[in-house]
């Protein structure tokens, strides 16, 4: 009860000497905040970047590769592996089964043709894919469900479409058992997803197309859009011949596979089928080098750089920043504290304790950290609305959430304590009687 | 003006005068850098493209599945857009410089049993009038004739199987990509091999044309193929006009072409201008964001300097007072405040720009920059002295105002 007495005793002290100096405190205050607001502000979009596409399923999820570059055509210079797989090995690798799922896919855009009279064709991001995707990346569906593996060989004409695509075409009903067309070819709709975009869209990286904002439209079998000739958005050639008509044998990469492994045993252990198919690969001639590659989701994308340096850069400079601004709140409690050493001098002789004075300078730093971060809300609020203006695909999430809002206020409190500190200690160190006899 | 003084004063007051000196350096080294950041950032938004850039327009149709009318219609639309008034003239071809989306590399090699290419090269691709059409200036040897051209599907069938014949056997390449190749020589007549020691041989030397992406493979390492492409391979009609005309033959486009077939769709329709813009606008971004930086560091650091200076000005209220009794001028005053920021500014600089050179370190191994230029340092020197004298004038000023009559009062 007393200490809390005691503490609202030096919050009282602080407000006054607040009070007394309002442009100086108004300058500490200020420059907190613009450290504070661009520290924020970077930060959220940083997380934003850095985020877990996945949260529940991202630790089991895995990317396999594999080269079947020639040694003297490199797919890299500085030794990547390849990013995508040719459609051979995606096909060997998924019906090996060794993982507990597994799916290979492609991007396109496609154009969609609405069945009604006076709708007009459009384009619709989709991914090509296989029947393990769904369950694999935890796609919940509105209506029907996803198609079966005996779908994916039968060359299915079915599709599997997104709400939004759904509400354009159909005002929202179930459509399951419509048709819908995509590149002049008609498909059965099977299944309605909710809202589901993961961000980033890490099954899509190096397949084109969007990696932040809305999902895909549509979602078709691998086979049976190839066998409508729906080609992929991306694809590389590693040897000569290679086209997109002949896209299933010629030497080209332009799929990704993705695999489910439970636990670490079942990680080694796909590891060493992916070690053992290349060297078979190598035997077989069809490829010259044996390496491999198996990283999990969140490490894949570490690996390929999803954040951008920018953001990284700003991120940087906007601590730098915030270190200035520390310094300069420093400068400016330790400039107040010096002043009044005749009342810390008087309020020493009259009894009050090293600590008493302590306590009364911090509550004067928490005071101004508190404020700081206030303003500084308002700041990253406002440096968020820019972002949300930038050109970047990302741009539009870029919002403040309650962890990043909390985050602000203990950023902006540690800020100002260990700002604090120094001045304190010296308000502390100053003696009862010198000052006195100034007088 | 005697600085003895001065020291003497600041060791009375080390920490403050740290601090100061602290931020100054920090400033100067974060600002050095943002300044040297944003350089890099117009130097790239001001790359040269080669092309016309003020007179062009571009559509692009989306690709109408497996259309084997798509030549005659890329044909029907070619001529169609060419009587549109105002149009100068027009051409398809597969990419542009500096604009996303498309964009079509390969590997070049000098000799055919190369185990690695030279350079990994930009290929546009287009029929008769493309690099006209572009406003891109050959320098050296000639466009290519009629005869000369190949359809796509021709080319892709021939390269798929393996038949050198079907494809083209002429190239045209950039002053900068030839310099490239050969320096110092003579490109006309040599050839070049592609892919699978596919030989084709220089026939032109253009002036400049930049790729698409992928610019630091070498901006101006482009080459022209003589292949006649068509709306099935996802290629752009490009129009040249007048510049005032531009929006307007834009609408006057559109429209012919849904007139021809209304079942279309549009995927891009855009002045070149835009389609530049729209490439570089993360650069912009990021320079309009590090001016903001700049401005609010400079902000932070100037109303440090003004709190720190007013608060010694108030301190020392007393000392002024027996200074100007004793015969100080305001003046005096005034430029003993004014030299005690040029001192405490020239330690920070001298801090800051070890540490701007330091943090420059840090960004060249790990994003690629290249080293700061000398003269950021003397121009970060000046900036950052004119801004603790700014800053430092109102509270020196108050300070030449002390009336010598405090020294005699008591407090």
């Amino acid at each position: 009860m007393e200490e809390y007495e005691m503490f609202g005793y030096y919050l009282d002290l602080a407000l006054r000497s607040l009070k007394r100096n309002r442009v100086l405190t108004a300058l500490m205050v200020l420059a907190l905040a613009l450290g504070i607001g661009a520290t924020i502000t970077t930060l959220t979009v940083l997380r934003l970047l850095s985020g877990d596409p996945l949260p529940q399923k991202s630790a089991q999820l895995f990317y396999p590769q594999v080269d079947p570059y020639p040694a003297g055509k490199p797919f890299s210079r500085s030794g990547q592996m390849p990013w995508l797989m040719s459609y051979v090995d995606a096909m060997n690798l998924l019906h090996a089964g060794k993982a507990q799922r597994q799916t290979a896919l492609a991007r396109s855009r496609v154009k969609v043709m609405p069945k009604t009279q006076e709708g007009k064709p459009f384009y619709a991001d989709s991914v090509m894919t296989t029947a393990d995707f769904f369950p694999m990346f935890d796609a919940p569906f509105q209506y029907g469900a996803g198609w079966s593996a005996a779908d994916d060989d039968s060359r299915a004409q079915v599709a599997v479409i997104a709400g939004f695509l759904n509400d354009k075409l159909f005002g929202g009903a179930n459509s399951v058992g419509r048709m819908i067309r995509i590149e002049d070819h008609d498909f059965r709709v099977i299944g309605v997803l909710k809202p589901w975009a993961p961000q980033p869209r890490f099954y899509g990286l190096h397949l084109g197309g969007r990696d932040y904002g809305n999902g895909e439209g549509v979602f078709m079998p691998l086979l049976g859009a190839r066998a409508d000739g729906i080609g992929p958005s991306m694809m590389m050639s590693y040897g000569p011949g290679a086209s997109m008509e002949h896209l299933e044998t010629s030497p080209s990469i332009w799929l990704g596979v993705w695999l489910e492994l439970p636990d670490a045993s079942a990680v080694s252990a796909y590891r060493l089928f992916l070690a053992d198919y290349a060297q078979q690969q190598v035997a077989l001639g069809r490829f010259q080098k044996s390496r491999t590659a198996l990283s999990g989701l969140m490490q894949w994308l570490r690996n390929e750089h999803v954040v951008p340096d920018d953001a990284r850069l700003q991120t940087g400079m906007a601590f730098g920043f915030l270190l200035i601004c520390v310094v300069n709140t420093v400068g400016l409690l330790l400039a107040k504290c010096l002043r009044r050493s005749r009342e810390i001098g008087v309020r020493r002789a009259l009894g009050a304790s090293r600590s008493a004075i302590f306590g009364q300078f911090m509550a004067e730093a928490a005071i101004v950290g508190v404020a700081g971060g206030a303003l500084g809300l308002v700041f990253a609020e406002l440096g968020l609305w820019g972002i949300r203006h930038q050109p970047a695909q990302y741009a539009s999430l870029a919002h403040l959430n309650l962890p990043m809002f909390l985050f602000t206020f203990v950023v902006a409190l540690a800020a100002s304590l260990v700002a604090g500190l120094l001045p304190a200690w010296r308000a502390c160190a100053v003696a009862p009687a010198p000052q006195l006899k100034a007088n | 003006m005697e600085l003895r003084p001065i020291f003497s004063t600041l060791r009375r007051h080390k920490t403050t005068a740290w601090l100061l000196i602290l931020e100054i350096a920090l400033t100067c080294a974060i600002v050095c850098n943002a300044v040297f950041l944003i350089g890099q950032r117009l130097q790239r938004m001001d790359l040269p493209s080669g092309i016309a850039e003020h007179e062009l327009v571009q559509i692009q149709l989306g690709p109408i599945g497996k259309n084997a009318d798509a030549k005659a219609q890329s044909a029907t639309d070619l001529a169609a857009l060419r009587q549109i008034a105002g149009v100068r003239q027009a051409a398809m071809t597969n990419q542009m410089p500096f604009s996303c989306c498309s964009d079509s590399t390969g590997s070049i090699m000098l000799d055919p049993h190369q185990q690695q290419g030279t350079a990994q090269v930009a290929e546009f691709m287009g029929g008769a009038g493309l690099l006209s059409t572009l406003g891109a200036e050959l320098v050296e040897g000639r466009d290519f004739q009629p005869s000369e051209y190949v359809d796509f599907d021709a080319a892709v069938q021939a390269l798929h199987d393996g038949n050198a014949r079907g494809l083209p056997q002429e190239i045209i390449l950039t002053r900068g990509l030839a310099e490239r190749l050969w320096p110092g020589q003579e490109a006309l007549g040599r050839t070049v091999y592609f892919g699978d020691a596919l030989p084709f041989r220089v026939i032109g030397v253009v002036a400049s044309l930049a790729r698409p992406k992928q610019l630091e493979q070498g901006v101006q390492y482009s080459a022209v193929l003589p292949i006649r492409m068509t709306v099935a391979d996802g290629s752009s009609y490009i129009l040249r006009t007048a510049p005032q005309d531009r929006e307007a033959i834009l609408k006057a486009a559109v429209a012919k072409l849904k007139q021809l077939d209304p079942n279309r769709v549009v995927l891009v329709k855009r002045t070149y201008d835009d389609a530049r813009r729209e490439y570089f606008a993360g650069d912009r971004a990021m320079a309009g964001i590090l001016v903001g930086v700049i401005l609010a560091l400079l902000t932070v650091t100037a109303l440090g300097i003004v709190g720190l200076a007013s608060f010694w000005v108030g301190q020392r209220r007393r000392t002024i007072g027996v200074r100007r009794a004793l015969g100080a001028t305001r003046g005096d005053i005034l430029h003993y405040f004014q030299a005690e920021n040029f001192l405490l500014a020239s330690f920070g600089i001298a801090l800051g720009m070890v540490l701007a050179y330091g943090i420059n370190l840090f960004l060249m191994l790990h994003y690629e920059l290249p080293r700061l230029p000398g003269i950021y340092f003397p121009v970060g020197a000046l900036v950052l002295w004119g801004i603790g004298q700014l800053a430092v004038l109102g509270p020196a000023l108050r300070a030449a105002n002390v009336p010598p009559v405090v020294a005699t009062r008591s407090v």
